[in-house]
């Protein structure tokens, strides 16, 4: 029986990692098997990075998107959601179960949206991969 | 692997070693591939540290370091410039977070945060022995502005840009410069008459000899990028132009001021153009100054003794587009009536509001007009008072939310609508400067908190109400921090531009035009090379998003510092 499941977080430099920080400056705990990687856009994860994380050990993976807050446009949300969408079906043609990435939008300041997020997300990979 | 890499774990002062145990940390990672050393500090940022770490450096002849410490948004500049004193190049430091990402967050679990701390420090190892050293791309940058409006944000902003050295293009496309300012009574705080303070700001213009004035101009064209625009101008005297009135302007950076218009009615809202005695707050104060006979004020040849103003008109809209509030206006309104009580006597005001919000020390007006015997009345969102003629009579009729939505009426001589502020209906400035607009149609800045006066495009700043509803002091304060951020692409006459972009590989590129489609910034284009259609990308316009990156079908485009080998290796590391 695993108590935690291992998620890797793709959060953006200027947005979304600064909630994460502010997470840990709060104090409110999340699962330590939860290890980030700051990039400068959620729209720039490549489907491959994913797919490495997925099929190297990780049980999922969290987009940490910068949402309407990005600083780079507009159109972030719509193509970050473009890749999740690409991606799901790269998952079910290789029988990954497509619910095991998840994206959602986290401001610079959502640190409780993000620690809630994140331990849902865990309860759910725990359950299906004790299932 | 050729990299000699030096290895730094803080304990910052125990907010990490006391949920990490940061000698176990070191003892994990000191025989990981290219770490030649391995240190615990008590504070990595600390003077002495510092210094051990150039030490280190020189002595040991490091191509690079990994600091584990607190988030790299306090510390990234300052080990970035270590590593720049010691000579080694500073895209060959890596950060962890072990304090924000590990100490803190697990506090509640020691175990986890060190060994969470662990495999940081080893992705971070991971992806320094692939770091490169970048140079940034250095563009030489004009030492002079334009200022696009001449209102209240553009004058003072001129003015800050030339007491900082700059050379500075006020361009406006009235004949007189002052815009919405000169035409407003007295401005909160001080009581400043708007007029007189234009009369000044002109004055202090006229005499600067760096600014140079270009009243009844508008910006025909613009090319270029940050540190070398170009811009015709074109100038519109009695609204007539010729090609021997244009003008062209080389200039490093731009300011765009153009301001706002008020919201203007549309026929039958609140009964305005269709009953004769229903104004707008603007409207309203030209008859302030016009409509004084003795003691009285008179409107259309009758005493007025009864007004009611009616709030949120073409601002927090249930039903129209306009769902922002427009700030200004509620103290805009209060400041009215306390004009109407110091000059008039024996005219009672009504305020039909959603809810008053005058922030700040502008509650001291509210206050004021609250003991000047002025009638609030506040009424639902959703159920707006209506006005109506009857029996000559002009009534405003509304639900008081005060005491249970009871129907009250009013019958006043005059129904003034306060009217919010709406984007300029001239929207060439922004088509030609292909500035963003934010969902509320004004322009946008990169981010509300952390850059809130520049935009997307690089060296173009937003300032006053241009960029959203404000009152005068915000005006002035947005304006003056958009001079000084324009001001820093300027003053040095050299700009440096940040290595981490884009790049394609033309060995595999396959030109199909979804990165092009992709870029929010027009980086990138078609082009021959060696008989091949390929994408390549500027590096002067590539703003390192990575949103190009995932649309390559063929994997073709990188990000530098955020490289397949870079991102899969720290993967790697994590996932086990």
């Amino acid at each position: 029986m695993v108590s935690q499941a291992k998620i890797l977080v793709f959060s953006t430099e200027k947005i979304s990692d600064p909630a994460i920080d502010m997470a840990g400056l709060l104090k409110l705990h999340y699962p330590p098997q939860v290890y980030t990687i700051a990039i400068p856009c959620s729209s720039g994860v490549k489907p491959r990075w994913i797919l490495k994380a997925l099929e190297n050990g990780f049980d999922g993976v969290f987009i940490a998107a910068d949402g309407s807050d990005c600083s780079y446009g507009e159109t972030c949300t719509e193509k970050t959601g473009a890749i999740v969408g690409k991606t799901h079906n790269i998952m079910k043609e290789r029988g990954i179960d497509p619910a095991r990435l998840k994206m959602a939008a986290l401001c610079s300041v959502c640190s409780e949206s993000f620690v809630k997020q994140i331990r849902s997300f865990n309860e759910y990979l725990l359950k299906s991969k004790n299932s | 692997m050729d990299k000699k890499l030096g290895v730094y774990i803080c304990a910052c002062g125990g907010n990490i070693s006391d949920y990490v145990d940061i000698e176990k940390v070191k003892e994990a990672i000191k025989d990981e591939d290219c770490v030649l050393l391995a240190r615990t500090t008590m504070f990595a940022c600390g003077d002495s540290n510092q210094k051990d770490m150039e030490a280190d450096i020189k002595e040991n002849n490091l191509s690079g370091i990994v600091v584990a410490s607190c988030s790299p948004k306090l510390h990234l500049t300052t080990f970035r410039s270590v590593s720049e004193r010691a000579g080694l190049n500073k895209y060959n430091y890596v950060h962890a977070n072990i304090r924000e990402q590990a100490s803190w967050a697990h506090s509640d679990n020691k175990q986890g945060a060190t060994e969470k701390a662990i495999h940081l420090v080893k992705a971070a190892i991971a992806k320094a022995r692939f770091a490169k050293s970048l140079e940034p791309t250095r563009i030489k940058s004009q030492k002079s502005v334009a200022v696009i409006g001449a209102g209240v944000a553009g004058i003072k902003a001129s003015i800050a840009l030339s007491n900082m050295g700059d050379t500075v293009y006020l361009i406006e496309r009235e004949g007189e410069i002052g815009g919405k300012l000169a035409s407003l009574g007295k401005i909160f705080p001080g009581n400043v008459k708007g007029g007189d303070m234009v009369e000044r700001l002109n004055a202090e213009v006229k005499n600067d000899e760096k600014i140079t004035l270009l009243t009844n101009t508008k910006i025909k064209e613009c090319s270029g990028n940050i540190g070398d625009f170009k811009i015709k101008l074109q100038e519109t005297k009695s609204g007539e132009s010729s090609p021997d009135s244009e003008k062209e302007i080389n200039v490093g950076s731009i300011l765009v001021a153009t301001g706002f218009e008020s919201y203007n009615p549309n026929v039958g809202e609140y009964g305005y153009k269709e009953i004769d005695n229903v104004i707008t707050l603007p409207e309203f104060r030209e008859l302030l100054k016009n409509g004084k006979e003795g003691k009285n004020l008179i409107f259309k040849n009758r005493k007025v003794s009864d007004i009611a103003f009616i709030y949120c008109v073409g601002s927090r809209q249930v039903k129209g587009e306009n769902k922002y509030c427009s700030r200004y206006c509620c103290s805009a309104a209060m400041q009215s009536s306390l004009d109407i009580k110091e000059q008039f006597s024996d005219i009672q005001v009504y305020h039909f509001t959603k809810g008053v919000r005058t922030y700040g020390a502008q509650e001291l007006k509210y206050a004021e007009a609250s003991r000047s015997g002025d009638i609030f009345i506040q009424f639902p969102d959703k159920e707006e008072p209506v006005v109506y003629s009857e029996k000559g009579q002009t009534l405003v009729k509304v639900k008081d939310i005060l005491s249970s939505k009871k129907e009250v009426e009013a019958a006043v001589d005059l129904v003034v609508l306060v009217t919010g502020m709406v984007p300029d209906s001239d929207k060439s400035v922004g088509s030609l400067l292909k500035l963003p607009r934010g969902r509320d149609n004004f322009f946008n800045e990169i981010h509300m908190k952390l850059r809130p006066v520049e935009t997307v495009i690089d060296g173009i700043t937003i300032a006053g109400t241009c960029q959203g509803p404000k009152g005068v002091m915000e005006s002035v304060n947005s304006a003056l921090s958009a001079a000084v951020k324009t001001h820093s692409f300027v003053s040095k006459g050299e700009l440096e531009l940040s290595p981490i972009v884009a790049y394609t590989d033309a060995n595999t590129c396959e030109w199909c035009g979804a990165c092009s489609e992709a870029c929010p910034y027009n980086a990138i284009s078609k082009n021959d090379i060696g008989g091949k259609t390929v994408a390549v990308i500027n590096k002067t316009t590539c703003k390192g998003c990575g949103m190009c990156l995932p649309v390559c079908e063929s994997d073709s485009i990188e990000l530098t510092s955020f490289t397949n080998k870079e991102i899969e290796s720290m993967i790697e590391i994590l996932a086990n």
